[in-house]
């Protein structure tokens, strides 16, 4: 490219990339934020400009507070638990042999199974009378909970299965992470008289932290995101114990035909993910170690 | 101060033997060298010291007493890694004090003894400063300043040097040889570059599929090699071996039968292939290919009809014409069995061409 000044061609360089980049995200967004100042039920040629109603109509809403409630207990819930036992699983599981090669495919097969399915199968080993899970705590002695049926149980259930779906991933990606950390790293700190919680607290856990970093991301963005699970399991209830933000908007958008109403929860989502993903990045970027 | 002993030691790999029987003593306070090329077993035998691998059969000793169950903490051992191994998420202070925190020592002794090695090494005004910020040397010194500051018995240092730049680790090679004199422990070294090998250790163990070649002083490997292998592998350039059947002229005195001839290329010397070469030493004759000045020496390639052999004249070049014989005084000469064992009872004889027998 003779023609174009030198300060100008990263620009042109990025052009294509960037012009995908504005159609298929920035102008969503954009339109999104625009419908959220407007009532529109999708149908209709006339969008009735409202100003901040809809948000105002949100906020007042009981269900919305709930909503945003428990989004935030889920995701809570599900990143500590699907972090926190895959990281010592990947401990026990980072050797070599067949039978931590077969554990090792076991946990991780749940995540190339689609959602629809793994919602079924476990609405199935969660059914109050018949399911697989209450048989197994009769043994127990437990009386049968009601699992998804209980507004108390619901959400739990949902992060249970929204764990086991995750936790396989999570731990290969830990396994990596170890993989990783130089072996000389572990035999100078075994030299230095290191105890293993030593050493996993002051060697391994620092040199884990973008594997973490990652991970806690990633679950984090996917957690508020939970859909198919809610839509085929509980469809947001019982009594809204189960609703969550991407529901809540489905629900508007496409049940009650209120695309502004949608639209302005759409954008409260973004924000949330958004700074949660900002401030996570500020936090950690002073914590995390790259090796080199 | 310690002195190490490995006893029959063997050491396998999946199957594959390694280290087939290895027997070494090394000397308290000695800084002993392990040389040798890559896969030679000398990385390994260091680990086995160090007791971050066990060695399949056989027993280590350090001062005596067996280690072989002693954890690596627990041998008293220090080590600095090829590639250093510093912890990236300490500072320089938080990575020499591990070791000390780890074995309890209180927190007024820590400060001191960091304060005490920082001022020896140089790393003073880097202590609260992360590994990265650091050069390859001052990374270097940190990785030694972790290691001295436990006060060990036995230092193992793998390749320490082979990360810096030539300039820095001719320096290093003499601060290391420094250290090892102030602090009087034992010192085991693993190099592949015997240049190293021979300018920093007070013994060398030249090592070759895992077995040890010969283990001796530096001039004394140097002089009197036990086999062809050391004999090729300490000097630069080698030594020059020439098959003896190639060398009608050259006779033996003496038992056993001599296959292979060796002469250091720094005992040759050239003239230029129209004199008459002094008939006390083996003459060949050949033409010269290259022609090397590094300044006080000068390296010449010589191909003859038994072999190329280089030749190094010190200080004058050789000014004669392509054409030169290189001579070599017979007392000068390196005699091998077929087996590359070093035959120490033969001398070298003159033995008349057969062409020209019977005129003189």
């Amino acid at each position: 490219m003779p023609m174009v000044p030198k300060r100008l061609k990263p620009y042109a360089m990025i052009a294509p990339a960037l012009a995908v980049f504005s159609l298929f995200y920035l102008y969503p967004i954009g339109y999104m934020i625009h419908l959220s100042f407007h009532e529109w039920n999708f149908i209709s040629p006339e969008k009735t400009y409202v100003g901040l109603g809809n948000y105002r109509e949100m906020l007042a809403d009981d269900v919305f507070l709930q909503v945003l409630r428990n989004s935030a207990l889920y995701t809570v819930m599900t990143v500590l638990l699907a972090t926190g036992t895959a990281l010592p699983l990947a401990l026990w599981l980072n050797r070599k042999s067949g039978f931590h090669a077969f554990v090792q495919g076991a946990i991780f097969s749940p995540h190339i199974i689609s959602l629809v399915s793994v919602s079924l199968l476990w609405s199935w080993l969660m059914d109050p009378e018949y399911g697989l899970l209450n048989g197994l705590l009769h043994w127990f002695g437990i009386g049968p909970l009601k699992w998804l049926n209980d507004p108390g149980t619901a959400l739990l259930s949902l992060v249970i299965v929204a764990v086991w779906k995750n936790l396989g991933y999570n731990t290969i990606v830990f396994i990596a992470g170890l993989q990783s950390i130089p072996p000389e790293l572990l035999e100078a700190a075994a030299l230095d008289r290191s105890k293993p919680w030593t050493t996993f607290r002051r060697i391994i856990l620092p040199m884990l932290s973008p594997t973490l970093f990652f991970l806690v991301i990633i679950n984090l963005i996917g957690s508020f995101q939970v859909f198919e699970t809610i839509a085929i399991m509980t469809q947001g209830g019982p009594v809204h114990s189960t609703n969550t933000l991407v529901y809540y908007i489905y629900e508007y958008g496409f049940r009650y035909f209120k695309i502004g109403h949608a639209s302005a929860a759409g954008v409260i989502l973004l924000v949330i993910v958004g700074t949660l993903t900002l401030g996570y990045f500020r936090l950690l970027s002073r914590r995390v170690h790259y090796y080199g | 101060m310690a002195r190490i002993d490995l006893i029959d030691v063997v050491k396998q790999f999946k199957g594959e033997t390694v280290i087939p029987k290895l027997n070494l003593t090394i000397r308290e306070g000695s800084f002993t060298v392990l040389v040798g090329p890559s896969g030679c077993g000398k990385t390994t035998t260091l680990r086995m010291i160090a007791g971050l691998e066990r060695q399949t059969s056989g027993d280590i000793l350090i001062d005596g007493a067996c280690v072989n169950d002693v954890e690596p903490g627990k041998r008293d051992v220090a080590m600095v890694f090829q590639n250093y191994a510093l912890y990236p998420n300490m500072t320089v202070r938080e990575n020499i004090e591990f070791g000390l925190k780890n074995r309890g020592v209180p927190r007024r002794d820590r400060e001191r003894l960091v304060r005490d090695i920082c001022e020896i090494v140089d790393l003073t005004p880097y202590l609260d400063k992360k590994p990265q910020s650091l050069s390859g040397g001052q990374r270097q010194r940190v990785a030694l300043a972790r290691a001295m500051v436990k006060h060990p018995k036995v230092f193992i240092l793998d390749e320490p040097l082979s990360n810096l730049d030539a300039k820095l680790r001719v320096h290093m090679r003499t601060e290391l040889i420094e250290l090892h004199r102030r602090l009087g422990a034992t010192f085991v070294y693993v190099t592949h570059d015997q240049t190293e090998a021979m300018s920093m250790g007070d013994r060398i163990v030249v090592m070759h599929r895992g077995e040890i070649m010969q283990a001796a002083a530096p001039m004394e490997l140097y002089d009197d090699p036990d086999n062809l292998f050391t004999a090729r592998f300490i000097g630069t350039p080698p030594m020059n071996v020439l098959p003896m059947n190639l060398l009608p002229n050259l006779g033996t005195e003496g038992g056993g039968r001599a296959e292979y001839v060796g002469f250091r290329p720094e005992h040759a010397r050239l003239l230029p292939g129209s004199a008459d070469p002094p008939s006390d030493g083996l003459a060949i004759a050949g033409s010269i290919i290259t022609r090397e000045s590094l300044g006080a020496e000068h390296v010449y390639q010589l191909r003859t009809t038994a072999g190329t052999c280089f030749v190094k004249q010190f200080l004058r070049p050789y000014a004669g014409g392509d054409f030169a014989t290189a001579v070599v005084p017979h007392d000068r000469l390196y005699f091998f069995d077929g087996e590359g064992r070093r035959l120490r009872n033969l001398r070298a004889a003159s033995r008349p061409e057969p062409a020209a027998a019977g005129v003189r």
